[in-house]
């Protein structure tokens, strides 16, 4: 039986807290929803001892997958379908609860299996991006994969490292922009309205584009 | 949902962009929406600044500025970025126009020199044309043996050396003006008469070559390979800089963004990077020899690379990243070049005829305290060990003086026949990779420190060498004729 909507919001709010901000557990205050929490007690995904809720193993399962779909919902949403991103949440947090299992696979393997979602949070990976590293046909593919001369739109920038990314703004290859590979070897060189640039492979797996 | 709503996003920048401009009181020289922005930013400078000028106000924008950053995930840099983005596109979407055309021929070209198959061999031919021709056989031979030659010591030394002569009655204190190491003679005359002529010729065709853009796509093209030797693309400025002159391309390290990577190209340039006064020496002692010289430059390039590779993995710290804008190619004006050697070589001559001076006197003191006779006995063992005559010691302490000086004695023993094919290839990777000159020393300490200094020092003294010793093993080994 599938979970509702607010058991999803619970699992994915420990699932932050518990995994994501490293807390060894979360307090049940923080989760409102006394209902579909005692639910998924009596599931077996959630532990209650002493005013500290933690997560299963097949709770966290569950929790993750939650995330992962989640958040694969949110990139659909920038990426594809354009959504404002002051929407995004609530209508993902809806559309999170229809990508049923398999489905999120097939999703990721169309966003060329993202890391991040738009707010720069790690998607769980999944079975799919596991197998398949370089599926052919990607539509969202860092720009070290493009091939050259092809026309591209930047979708985000992705890296944990600040410098990297102050970098790649002041070449100003942000969100939206236009972009073409000029060559690949031995670095990479990128065509930016009438600016050339050279970058190492680094930097150029840090930029996500889409083929236009 | 009103037309200019502008989400929370902007909304708690705009916000706190606000606030921290009420807090502001003191006159920035800027506008304090400005400051307000920068601080945002985290930049350093303008953060120190506050902090003088208004210490007390720092604590409140600080909890404006952490307050609104826990609103971003992104950093706000990135977040102003894209909104200065749109602002960009909806300003020059009205005003500008683009037309379309094929591809012009300077674009054509310019991909030529960033495919390795045709930007190798161009490298080539600039090198060839620019610095071997241009700078070393014109500049280091023709006009530097007029000026020093004829000018110096026929004219200038010994009008100068007659008036010290009446003026100055005490033979040491002569000596250190005008003697065979003087002051005058030759620290003055080594800056002026042979390095300021090279470092000009020089200057010019490294102008051209940085006003053509060719720069940047000579970066891209070695990227990989300094990848390796933990340094990026960028360093090949101050190394190609190098075989003008080390010293010079050691105080441009400063260039480069982390302090491994200055370490790292210092070393380099100390070790396996020859200045054009070596080259000019080097490529003259072996001209007529294309196996020796091959054997010279391969052993040089492998060095280069082998020490960069172990430097690199010694040495902790982050991968160099590389990202450089490559500029359209163009035709440099002349006023452009003449402008900027002129600036550089003004600039230069600031920074190393200090350095001259002061081997001058070390030199002086050097031979009135009978020091050099030591050093020449100390080096004699290990020049044999590396099969060279015990007569070449003097030319490797004296080329950590005076280039020229070290390079006419190695001269000399070609000429009387005391060095045959091998031990002149072995003698030249070693002067080759040993001790830069003493300006370059006190470069390194200068801008490395006493401990990096002196450490780069004597890992050369020991590798130089090393290196020798083994090439000459190999080379009499394999019986090689060269």
């Amino acid at each position: 039986m599938p979970l509702t909507e607010g058991a999803e919001e619970i699992l994915e709010t420990l699932w932050i807290e518990l995994k994501e901000r490293k807390k060894p557990s979360c307090n049940p205050g923080i989760l409102k929803d006394k209902d579909n929490l005692s639910k998924l007690v009596d599931l077996g995904y959630v532990n209650i001892v002493e005013r500290a809720a933690t997560l299963t193993h097949s709770g966290s399962e569950e929790a993750r997958s939650c995330v992962r779909r989640h958040r694969l919902a949110e990139r659909l949403f920038v990426d594809i379908l354009y959504v404002k991103k002051g929407m995004v949440h609530d209508t993902s947090c809806k559309f999170e609860h229809l990508l049923h299992k398999g489905l999120d696979d097939n999703i990721c393997t169309l966003l060329g299996h993202p890391k991040t979602c738009p707010h720069g949070r790690p998607i769980p990976e999944g079975k799919c991006c596991r197998d398949i590293k370089a599926l052919p046909g990607k539509i969202i593919m860092p720009l070290s994969e493009l091939a050259v001369n092809k026309k591209a739109k930047i979708s985000y920038l992705h890296t944990e490292n600040r410098s990297a990314l102050q970098k790649i703004i002041v070449m100003g290859a942000l969100p939206n922009i236009e972009i073409s590979l000029v060559q690949r070897f031995p670095t990479y060189v990128f065509q930016i309205g009438k600016s050339q640039f050279a970058i190492d492979r680094e930097l150029a797996s840090c930029i996500f584009v889409r083929l236009i | 949902m009103k037309e200019d709503y502008k989400g929370p996003v902007e909304y708690s920048i705009e916000i706190a962009v606000e606030t921290i401009e009420i807090l502001l009181k003191d006159d920035y020289g800027l506008s304090r929406r400005a400051i307000a922005l920068l601080l945002l930013q985290d930049d350093r400078e303008i953060r120190e600044m506050v902090k003088r000028k208004e210490p007390g106000a720092l604590g409140k924008i600080d909890d404006i500025l952490n307050e609104a950053k826990s609103h971003y995930i992104n950093p706000i840099t990135y977040e102003l970025a894209l909104e200065r983005q749109n602002a960009v596109k909806a300003i020059t979407a009205r005003v500008v126009k683009v037309k379309k055309g094929n591809a012009p021929f300077r674009e054509k070209l310019s991909r030529l020199t960033m495919n390795p198959l045709t930007g190798l061999p161009i490298l080539f031919f600039v090198l060839y044309w620019g610095l071997y021709k241009f700078v070393g056989q014109f500049g280091a031979g023709t006009v530097v043996n007029f000026l020093e030659g004829t000018i110096f010591e026929k004219y200038l030394n010994p009008f100068i050396t007659g008036i010290f002569t009446k003026i100055v009655p005490w033979e040491v204190l002569r000596d250190l003006f005008v003697g065979e190491y003087g002051l005058i003679t030759l620290g003055f005359r080594y800056a002026v008469a042979l390095i300021l002529p090279l470092v000009t010729f020089f200057f010019i065709v490294f102008s051209i070559i940085e006003d053509t853009g060719y720069l940047p796509r000579l970066a891209m093209l070695i990227d990989r390979v300094f990848k390796k030797i933990g340094l990026s693309g960028r360093a090949v400025i101050p190394m190609v800089l190098g075989l003008g002159c080390d010293t010079m391309a050691t105080m441009v390290t400063r260039t480069l963004p982390t302090k491994r990577e200055r370490i790292i190209s210092t070393m380099l340039l100390a070790l396996a990077v020859p200045c054009s006064a070596q080259l000019g020496v080097i490529l003259a002692l072996l001209e007529g020899k294309p196996r020796a010289m091959f054997i010279w430059a391969g052993t040089v390039v492998l060095i280069f690379l082998f020490v960069g590779y172990l430097t690199a993995k010694l040495l902790p710290g982050e991968r160099p990243s590389f990202y450089m804008e490559i500029p359209p190619l163009r035709l440099p004006k002349l006023s452009n070049v003449l402008t900027k050697t002129y600036v550089r070589v003004k600039w230069y001559f600031k920074e190393v005829l200090p350095l001259f001076l002061t081997a001058s006197v070390l030199i002086w003191f050097g031979q009135l305290t009978g020091l050099f006779n030591i050093f020449i006995n100390i080096l004699k063992k290990p020049v044999k060990l590396i099969g060279l005559p015990p007569e070449a010691a003097s030319v490797f302490l004296f080329g950590f003086f005076r280039r020229d000086y070290g390079a006419a004695g190695l001269y000399d023993l070609t000429k009387r026949g005391y060095l045959d094919g091998v031990e002149l290839v072995v003698a030249c990777v070693a002067l080759t990779l040993f001790l830069p000159c003493i300006a370059q020393f006190l470069m390194n300490v200068r801008e490395r420190g006493w401990k990096m200094g002196f450490g780069i020092s004597a890992f050369i003294l020991f590798f130089s060498f090393s290196a020798a010793y083994i090439l000459n093993f190999i080379l009499t080994k394999t019986g090689v004729a060269l």
